[in-house]
């Protein structure tokens, strides 16, 4: 009777033991899973009682899962609507809060046989409208202008219309490719293609400098130029939670904020708050 | 009659059982078809329900809480005020009001400051980027089907047949990424377009995925042409292509046209090769070598994140259901109108 006493004992120890493993969830912005991922390993290596699932599936599916209750936290590379926020406080009564976790620099890529080198936001934005359509207008050569944009379910996107083209709709002639990887390749094999995305390192593409306005300097996107808000198109990389954070939460995003969780942004490609 | 009355009842059991267990399979699975279309169109209902836009709480409109600001650095809390002075400035997410004069429109903007729902580009991509497919494989792949059921010696049929079969598991993201990076840049230093994805492209990659349904179908169709008429053919002196042309492939006709239609519907619905290799620019043009946007891709390019039982999601509804109709109607129309009426007209009935 006594060993299976003593095994009954250190049975139920060991379910508690299971149990008070505290879960949090992430879930949201494919832009973000990969930077995602690293912060949970790094968190877990060091906090064994956390258990940190992190998923993707976008910006969008993130803050539905918010809303419907089945994430903690959401990442998302843009920020909440405003029928998203409408939701959420007929569910939980909260705006939900919003916590600024990183940085990423957007940039606008051309063919690497494209003279042009420099840009003006206002250059970017009429070329997306629709309103400079040859590249003789911006310094180039004679030829047509085709555009290349991200999806409209992507946050980059939102993003490049709100901030860029001032809320105003893209030129209808704009192609939509899925992922900046798709969006890269096609410039890279246009000669006469324009894009916009994330950082990229491919080959057959060039990242172009970026004036804020005609006077200033063109700010070529480094990570220095990103950093010190210098280079024009950077955006923050967003969570959201439910309510103002607490525990173990509390403790994740603290350390998220931290100069150890910063430094992570930098080892995957994004840029850190300071 | 009975030999023994109670071998008879338990045989009889049984067979009631399985007779019965695989009718209801039968219904299951057509009641899960008849749930799908249900669920669709439930989802697209709201359009037609509510035409008013809808209007957001003034409490939405204060602050949302934020956390863990004072950790940011100096330029970004300079980037971040301005963030927030260029978001209270810009026009609001609305969710737009999908009347049906904005259904018509020919402008598809569903992310916008006034959103705009038009169908009309969507549906003349669609169309346009299907009949480009057809066209290109309706004519290989019943040739090839012609061939391969009459002309082919037995062991080219055996490596043919199974060989264009394959084509049909291929994956289509397969051959959308292979359109994508090899097919669009052959076309256009073939003709020089000034689109390098366009219809065009997504047309012929799309081909490669209608040619085994077509093939497929039209060839069981001409190999069910009975070898009487065959053999008489031959027997009055006809070479075999003259059999072929103006025997075999009249008489297997309807399920030939039976096997086009299939293939329409199935150049309808594919996704992932018309979002690849298109381009998906929403152009309301005729011309083939631009840039289009199918409803099957919009579907699948924009439903990941939209924001749930919003006005742009019954929309995306909506476009299924359209998809939904198209192909169910071709589908019944091959069943039942070419398959009776000209199955009749050529029996002689």
């Amino acid at each position: 009777m006594r060993p299976i006493i003593h095994f009954l004992t250190l049975s139920i120890v060991a379910a508690a033991t299971m149990v008070a493993q505290e879960v949090i969830t992430v879930k949201g912005s494919d832009t973000m899973v990969l930077l995602a991922q690293r912060w949970a390993e790094v968190y877990m290596s060091k906090h064994q009682d956390v258990t940190i699932q992190v998923t993707g599936g976008g910006s969008g599916t993130g803050i539905s899962a918010l809303i419907n209750g089945t994430t903690d936290i959401c990442n998302s590379s843009r920020p909440m609507k405003t029928s998203e926020k409408q939701k959420l406080k007929q569910r939980f009564n909260s705006l939900g809060v919003e916590i600024k976790a990183a940085k990423d620099g957007l940039s606008v890529y051309v063919n690497e046989a494209n003279p042009v080198k420099e840009l003006t936001i206002e250059q970017v934005r009429k070329i997306y409208l629709g309103e400079i359509t040859n590249w003789k207008q911006v310094g180039g050569d004679e030829a047509r202008i085709i555009l290349y944009s991200r999806e409209n379910n992507s946050g980059t996107y939102v993003y490049f219309k709100d901030n860029i083209l001032e809320g105003k709709d893209y030129a209808p002639n704009t192609q939509s490719l899925p992922g900046t990887a798709a969006v890269v390749n096609a410039v890279s094999k246009d000669k006469n293609g324009i894009g916009y995305g994330g950082a990229a390192y491919g080959r057959g593409i060039r990242e172009l400098a970026l004036k804020a306005d005609e006077s200033s300097m063109a700010y070529p996107p480094t990570a220095e130029n990103v950093r010190s808000g210098a280079y024009p198109m950077t955006r923050f990389l967003y969570m959201y939670v439910r309510t103002r954070p607490t525990g173990s939460a509390k403790a994740y995003i603290d350390w998220i904020l931290s100069d150890e969780g910063q430094s992570v942004v930098q080892s995957i490609g994004y840029f850190p708050l300071r | 009659m009975r030999s023994s009355d109670l071998y008879t009842r338990k045989f009889h059991v049984s067979e009631f059982l399985a007779e019965k267990l695989i009718a209801a399979t039968a219904f299951l699975s057509f009641a899960v078809i008849i749930l799908i279309f249900v669920f669709v169109f439930r989802e697209a209902l709201p359009i037609f329900s509510s035409s008013e836009p809808a209007t957001h709480d003034e409490a939405v409109q204060e602050e949302v809480e934020t956390y863990g600001e004072e950790a940011l650095g100096e330029a970004s809390q300079l980037r971040a005020a301005e963030e927030k002075e260029r978001r209270a400035g810009s026009i609001e997410h609305v969710e737009g009001n999908a009347s049906l004069r904005n259904l018509l429109s020919t402008d598809w903007q569903p992310v916008s400051g006034e959103p705009k729902f038009g169908l009309l580009p969507l549906i003349v991509g669609s169309l346009k980027v299907s009949l480009i497919a057809i066209l290109l494989a309706a004519p290989l792949a019943i040739l090839a089907a012609l061939y391969t059921s009459t002309f082919a010696p037995k062991r080219v049929k055996e490596i043919l047949k199974p060989a264009i079969e394959i084509l049909a598991g291929f994956p289509s993201v397969v051959i959308g990424f292979f359109a994508l990076i090899v097919l669009a840049t052959f076309v256009q230093d073939l003709f020089g377009t000034m689109y390098r994805l366009n219809a065009f492209v997504g047309g012929v990659a799309l081909s490669l995925a209608v040619i085994p349904i077509v093939y497929t179908i039209a060839e069981d169709a001409i190999a069910a042409v009975p070898k009487s008429m065959t053999e008489a053919s031959l027997a009055l002196g006809a070479t075999s292509w003259q059999t072929a042309l103006f025997v075999t492939l009249p008489a297997a006709t309807p399920g030939i046209f039976a096997a086009v239609l299939l293939g329409v519907g199935r150049a309808f619905g594919e996704t992932m090769i018309v979002l690849m290799a298109t381009g998906n620019a929403a152009l309301m043009t005729f011309n083939v070598t631009d840039p289009v946007r199918t409803m099957s891709a919009t579907i699948g390019a924009e439903m990941a994140e939209v924001v749930f039982g919003d006005t742009h999601y019954n929309v995306l509804f909506l476009i299924g259901s359209i998809l939904f109709i198209f192909t169910f109607t071709l589908n019944a129309v091959a069943e039942f109108y070419i398959r009776r009426r000209l199955l009749r007209k050529f029996r002689g009935g």
